[in-house]
């Protein structure tokens, strides 16, 4: 998958826990959490939602790696480089 | 809270129901609410359209229960039980939003109405007609409060004229009317204590390991529980203050408040929270916190929360001293977890600490027992596998 791609599937998933969130002003290196209001129940919907449209495994010790944008596209990246 | 308008009928008259069923949505200054029916039968007659807006207690439908002869004509009752278990007084928050859309339920047979004396007489001076005020009195008796709500509903006011408010506004007032009621008629008392969350968070991470994605836990979780169990020991502070009596529930429905995106809060029921397991209370936390934030939250959810629990920690608060909905009579507030230097055995160790308070009525509870309590919320932390 390209970033762009990956970039997609990310929208996607927080268009499940954040429908009401505008994407596109989405700041790529700053905390998704502090840009669209969401608490940790929804940060552990995003991470569901990711793993159901990326296929990955997303230990619980690595939630702080998709804290922001970039930060999940890279992790969705390596993951799936992995697989 | 007030009135609540009628979105639309799930359930047309001659259709069977069963207790627990969703037949109607109803919007309200709180939420959108899915309205259940509390009896099984069929639907008789409908009497508000969607659209019409109409004061809390309004009867929305009559249902013929299951072995009772059809009535030809249905009589013009009134809800006289609208939920057992609901807080029914006036214009609370988030736990009385469902009173809003009282479910339907039937009193067959001629109309019976109770009133006491000065309530008749200032529902007399008011102009308003008794029968169309719902009772919130034991047995559905119209209390003087009732009358009083029902003055402010059936008044013409300067606000009906004035464009409508929108609805972050109206929960505003809601919560704002439902705190101020809280603040002038409950005598809180606040109690706080730091909880060693060491052993718990390390609990949690290990188990987490062993979970899938799905199934894993958040601390909250833990905290629900253990207030939920605690209350077992506790039962004055899980129930209700209702017409100068407080009445212990012998079930435990912890209310969560929800924060809703662009402002305002919810307070819904994590139904018989202290029997389910820490895996299918996950899953309730789950489906609640998303249909309260979707705008599809259950009437009994909303009316019966028979305490609440609300956690500010990932605000960055270290303590919360909340306020209480009436009619309920206490109230658990969780601060975030912060790591700090403790004496242990004669040296310095880190510990994960949070602080819980307790907001108590004194009308039913005082500090030696509200500390008690929060010394077994600790207590059960320290043994998590036991949640």
């Amino acid at each position: 998958m390209t970033r762009d791609e990956i970039r997609d599937g990310i929208f996607r998933a927080l268009a499940q826990v954040a429908p009401e969130a505008d994407v596109s002003r989405i700041k790529p290196n700053v905390r998704l959490r502090d840009q669209l209001d969401i608490d940790s129940m929804d940060l552990l919907n995003f991470v569901i939602g990711v793993h159901k449209e990326f296929k990955i495994e997303i230990p619980e010790a690595d939630y702080p790696r998709l804290a922001t944008l970039d930060g999940c596209i890279d992790y969705i990246a390596k993951a799936q480089r992995q697989t | 809270m007030n009135a609540g308008k009628l979105l639309q009928w799930r359930k047309r008259v001659g259709d069977k129901v069963q207790r627990g069923d969703i037949i109607a949505d109803v919007e309200t200054d709180k939420a959108d609410i899915e309205v259940e029916v509390f009896s099984t039968g069929t639907i008789e007659k409908i009497l508000i359209q969607p659209g019409e807006k109409v004061p809390v207690g309004t009867v929305m439908a009559l249902i013929r229960e299951e072995g009772k002869p059809f009535a030809a004509e249905a009589p013009a009752v009134r809800v006289e039980a609208a939920v057992p278990s609901a807080p029914k007084s006036p214009a609370p928050a988030a736990p009385q939003g469902a009173a809003a859309a009282p479910p339907p339920t039937i009193e067959a047979g001629a109309r019976r109405l109770h009133i006491s004396p000065v309530a008749r007489k200032l529902a007399d001076e008011l102009g308003i007609d008794p029968a169309t005020i719902c009772g919130t009195g034991p047995g559905g008796r119209v209390t003087l409060e009732d009358v009083q709500r029902a003055a402010q509903t059936h008044a013409p006011k300067p606000a009906e004229a004035a464009p409508e408010l929108d609805r972050a506004a109206r929960m505003r007032q809601a919560i704002g009317a439902a705190m101020a009621r809280s603040k002038r008629e409950i005598p809180h008392y606040y109690l706080s204590t730091t909880i060693d969350m060491s052993r718990a968070m390390t609990w949690l991470a290990g188990e987490n390991l062993k979970r899938s994605i799905e199934d894993r836990l958040v601390y909250g979780v833990l905290l629900v529980k253990a207030v939920a169990m605690a209350l077992r020991q506790f039962p004055e502070l899980n129930g209700l203050w209702v017409e100068g009596k407080a009445i212990a529930k012998p079930e435990i429905h912890v209310g969560i408040a929800i924060s809703l995106r662009g402002g305002g809060l919810v307070a819904p029921a994590l139904h018989n929270t202290d029997r389910q397991s820490l895996r299918e209370l996950m899953k309730s936390f789950r489906d609640l916190v998303q249909r309260a934030r979707a705008g599809s939250l259950r009437s009994s959810e909303l009316t019966d929360p028979t305490i609440t629990v609300t956690s500010l920690g990932e605000q960055g608060v270290e303590a919360v001293f909340g306020v209480i909905y009436p009619p309920q009579v206490a109230l658990v507030g969780f601060g975030k977890i912060v790591e700090r230097p403790c004496v242990s055995e004669g040296q310095i160790v880190a510990r994960r600490a949070l602080t819980a308070t307790l907001s108590g009525d004194h009308r039913v509870s005082d500090g030696h027992r509200g500390g008690l309590f929060l010394a077994a919320v600790e207590r059960i932390l320290q043994e998590p596998g036991q949640l």
